[in-house]
Order: C-alpha cells, then structure tokens, then sequence
C-alpha cells in the first residue's frame, strides 16, 4: 500500500466533498435542521424520555451517518463511474485496497464533523451529554459500514442518474422509517415491524440506547450487524467498475 | 534493458459472439511511436485495455515491458501512463489539484507545474474540469498519462476534439516523448497523425493486422500499379473501368468523389480517363499515380472503402 498516495487520495476526496453544495445540504443542513426543529417544535412529545433532545440527538446523529455513508458516498462514486475516473484510476498504482481505504478515512473524518456539530448544537439547545457515548460510536461505525455498502452497492450497479435518484429516494424512505425524528411507534403495527428490519431503525435505536443507558436492544443489534455484513458483500459482489 | 517494449502473439479477444480481436500479433520497440489504425470497431481500444491491463485476454499472449499486464498489473502500473479515450478526470478538481493528485501515486513524479505548461492549461489553472472544453480536457487527460513518467505511454485517440492549433501542440509533446525515450502506443483515426507521428503504423482491421510497417512504406505499398483520381462528381464505376478496358473492380471508391483505378498508367490511360470523363461531363480535379497518401492505403488496405472515410 502506498501510504502517500492513499493519504492524497483521502485529502482530495474530502476537499471534493466539501465543495459540493448539495452533499452539505443532505449530510449538515438536513441533519442539523430537524434536530433544531423538533426540539424547538415539539411535535413529537417523545414517550418516555425526559426531554425530546434525549430522543433527537441519537436519531440524528443516525440520519447523519446515513446521509454520509450512503447518500454522499454512493452518489460520489456512482458518478465517479460514470467519468471514467474508477477506470482510470485501475491504471495508476493507487490499488482498489488503496482507493477503498482513501474513501474510508474520507467518510469517517466527514462524520467526525458531523457528529461534532451535532453534539454541539444539542448542547447548545440544552442536551447533557451523557456518558454511553463509546456505545453509540461503535454502533454508529456499523452503520457506517452498512449504509456504504449499500450506497456503493447501487453506485456500482445503477447509471448515475438513476442512482442518484435511489439514493436520495432510499434515504427520504428510511428517515420517514428509520425512527429518527419521531419514534416508531407513531407508525402503524405493520409499517413499524417491516422498519425494525431496516438498517435505519437498528442504528438509531442501538445508537439511542447507547447514549441514554437504557437495556441495550439485542434485536435491533443484530439487524444492524446483519446490514453490516450483507451490504458490503454484495457490493463487492455486484460492483461494476465501469458503467 | 533489453527486449521490446510490447509484444503480443496471437491475440483473441470474443465479446458473445463477436471476436473484437482475431489472432493479432505485432512487436513495439523501445522508444518507438507506435500507430493502430483502424476503422471503429476493428477492435484498437481493446488491444490497447488489454496491453493496460482491462482486460484479460481470451488466448494468445501479451507482454508489456516483459510483463503480463493481468498477473502482473502493479508492478506495471508505476511504468505505464494511460489516456483513456474519455473521461477519466474528476470533474470538481482543477487542473493543478488533479495532477497532484496523480503525482501522489507514484514514488519520482514529474512537475505538475512542469506538465501544466507544457500542454498549454496555464490559463485555466482555477477552472474546474467540469467547464474545461473537450480539447482541454484532453489535454489534462494527456498530462495526467505523463505525471507518472512512464516508459510506456498509452494513448487512446489522443486529439479527438482539439482544435487544429492543440492537435499540433499534442503532436510536439509526442515528439518529445520519443526524444525521451518513452515508448508510445496510440490509437488514431487521422491518417495524417500516424503518418506526422509514427515510426511504424499497424493497420487493424475486423480484429485482424491488415498491414504494418512505417507510414512509408505503407504508402509506397504497390502504388505503381495505381492511379488516384478526384473528380468534381461521382463517377459510375462500371462505365469507366470499361472506358479503360478494365473489369469493374479495378476501380475502387476511396472516398467522395474519389477513386483509385488499379492500373499501370501510361499517356493512353491518362487521354482515355480524360475522354470518358468529359464525355460524361464531369471535370478531373487531381491525378496521382504512385506515392498515395496513408489515407489511400488505409482504405486500400482495410478494403471497406466504399463511402465511409475514417
């Protein structure tokens, strides 16, 4: 491996995330805007948490993470592909380990941030930080690796276009279910089973009970581990480097 | 260092059913610029992918600086400089951070500041790719190959979309690859590219080697046994080759208006070809009998001829 390369590689892939307005839209301007509106709305009135930021900043932090790994991620890549510039860089020495290691750091340095100004904000609008935070990094790195296996599972198998189009639709889908903004029981019985088999759900439930110091959810643990396993596999199973 | 820089043997390449490559074999030396022409189609870019290691190839063997680019692609990789036929580029990066970028990939990189001068992208050091025309782009594209300095450099159609002024400047950095002693493989389709460029010109066609050899020598092919014609509206082929005492296929069309008459010329065949075309009304605009153009012999050799022109 090539370490200055690598570390190139990292630097201009977030200098390139960075730059691109509609990447901070969805992984800073969305995250941050619910969180700030539904502690200050509260239309929520979440059950059984002392106040609504003990629910929000978990779920939060989750949609982040989503926007990130998968949204961002995904949609990077999947027109990375269609550029040529995947092809391209199959001809320079930088390896596939070497690429795949470069997006890592890139994502998790980005998600630092994020869930920096994440817990700032909350403190800021009254949210103690509670002491459970190792927890719910651990599972948030999880979630990492699920959501970009599937935002690299749809880059490397859809046009652009249309890839794009999923991942923003995929993530529309999984914060309406992913118990991020409002809890799961507002939905009905049946739409809330199916979305407690969802990456989404597991992470910011597994994320919530890390932060609050509740009984740790052991059901919603394993579906985020099943996601975390699956969806890089199948990534590295169906990924096309050419479009 | 010793042996070529490139040699295949045999090479097959099968997309279903059609064989894109067809049993090619051809040797590139050391610090030679290296031309394959060909129709679109006759399979050039995927005997370039395969030599870059894309591909792998179905039989036959390849060898690139004496390595096989699928088992051994690494190592390659840091000798070899590659231009793709399009795209390739990160279209938010500008033109200084992209090429520090690929500097970074490899362990003694030339300057990019260096490569930006030299193929012309000074002035648009602050726009991104994205808004960079077709010919800047390829000429990025081409800095990007170099950055690397690679002993062998490949080039997928380099000067598509640049106007006549970067074609030429393309052409100088090419020249000066061979100076340095960089081997360089190029696909073309302009047969005046091959011909100002290339010390020897393969000539693929349907996935086979029509011919090889220098553009000279292509050119000088069996000349002396034919004429070229250009004439100011198409002429019917059947009636002249009869004017000329000549069967139908002795006159070939190789381009609009233009004709290669297989025949060895002499005063009665030139007053006879005069004859017959004022007799239909149409005027000879240019004769040539025996050096022919690359072009000519490209569609000589690659037989299609009639219509298209490459």
């Amino acid at each position: 491996m090539r370490r200055r390369a690598v570390t190139a590689q990292a630097r201009t892939e977030l200098l390139m995330q960075l730059r691109r307005g509609e990447n901070l839209v969805v992984t800073l301007a969305i995250p941050l805007g619910i969180l700030v509106f539904f502690a200050k709305v509260d239309t929520v009135a979440a059950e059984g948490y002392d106040q609504p930021l003990d629910f929000l900043v978990p779920g939060v932090l989750a949609l982040a993470v989503m926007a990130a790994a998968m949204v961002s991620l995904g949609i990077a890549t999947g027109f990375e592909r269609r550029y040529g510039v995947l092809k391209r860089l199959g001809a320079t020495p930088l390896s596939r380990a070497g690429l795949l290691l470069a997006k890592t750091a890139t994502v998790v340095t980005f998600e630092a941030l994020q869930i920096a100004l994440i817990v700032t904000v909350g403190a800021l609008l009254g949210w103690s930080v509670p002491s459970g935070l190792p927890v719910a990094l651990g599972c948030l790195l999880l979630g990492t690796v699920a959501f970009a296996g599937i935002g690299l599972l749809m880059a490397g198998t859809l046009r652009a276009e249309a890839n794009l189009a999923a991942a923003n639709g995929l993530f529309l889908v999984l914060l309406f279910l992913g118990g991020m903004a409002y809890p799961l029981e507002r939905l009905p019985d049946g739409v809330a089973a199916f979305a407690r088999m969802l990456p989404a759900a597991a992470l910011s439930e597994t994320v919530r009970a890390g932060l609050t110091g509740s009984g740790f959810p052991a059901g919603e643990f394993v579906v985020l581990v099943a996601w975390a396993l699956a969806a890089p596999l199948a990534a590295s199973r169906w990924f096309n480097w050419e479009e | 260092m010793s042996g070529p820089a490139i040699r295949v043997r045999g090479l097959v390449k099968t997309y279903g059913r059609r064989r894109a490559v067809d049993g090619l074999s051809f040797t590139v030396e050391r610090g030679e610029v290296f031309g394959l022409l060909g129709p679109n189609g006759a399979g050039k870019t995927t005997t370039v992918e395969i030599l870059e290691g894309y591909r792998s190839a179905d039989a036959g063997d390849v060898e690139v600086l004496g390595l096989d680019p699928a088992g051994r692609g690494p190592e390659l990789r840091t000798r070899i400089g590659v231009m793709l036929q399009e795209g390739g580029l990160y279209p938010g990066l500008r033109p200084p951070e992209l090429l520090r970028l690929f500097a970074a990939y490899f362990d003694d990189p030339d300057d990019p500041e260096r490569l930006l001068t030299l193929v012309g992208l000074d002035d648009v050091r602050s726009v991104p790719v994205r808004r960079l025309s077709g010919g800047q782009a390829q000429r990025l594209s081409l800095a990007a190959a170099l950055v690397g300095r690679p002993e062998v450099c490949f080039l997928d159609e380099p000067t598509a979309g640049m106007d006549p002024h970067a074609r030429v400047a393309t052409w100088d950095i090419v020249r000066g690859l061979r100076e340095a002693g960089v081997t360089v493989v190029l696909t073309t389709h302009g047969m005046d590219e091959a011909e100002q460029l290339c010390d020897r010109v393969a000539i693929i066609d349907a996935g086979r080697l029509a011919a090889i050899g220098t553009p000279a020598e292509l050119m000088r092919g069996t000349a002396s046994g034919e004429v070229w014609i250009e004439t100011s509206e198409a002429v019917d082929r059947a009636a002249l080759a009869a004017a000329l005492g000549l069967a139908v296929d002795a006159v070939h069309e190789v381009g609009e208006n233009e004709y290669v008459v297989t025949v060895v010329i002499g005063p009665e065949v030139v007053s006879a070809l005069a004859a017959h075309l004022a007799g239909a009304g149409v005027t000879l605009l240019g004769l040539r009998s025996g050096r022919r153009s690359l072009e000519e012999a490209f569609f000589h050799i690659t037989s299609g001829g009639a219509g298209e022109r490459a």
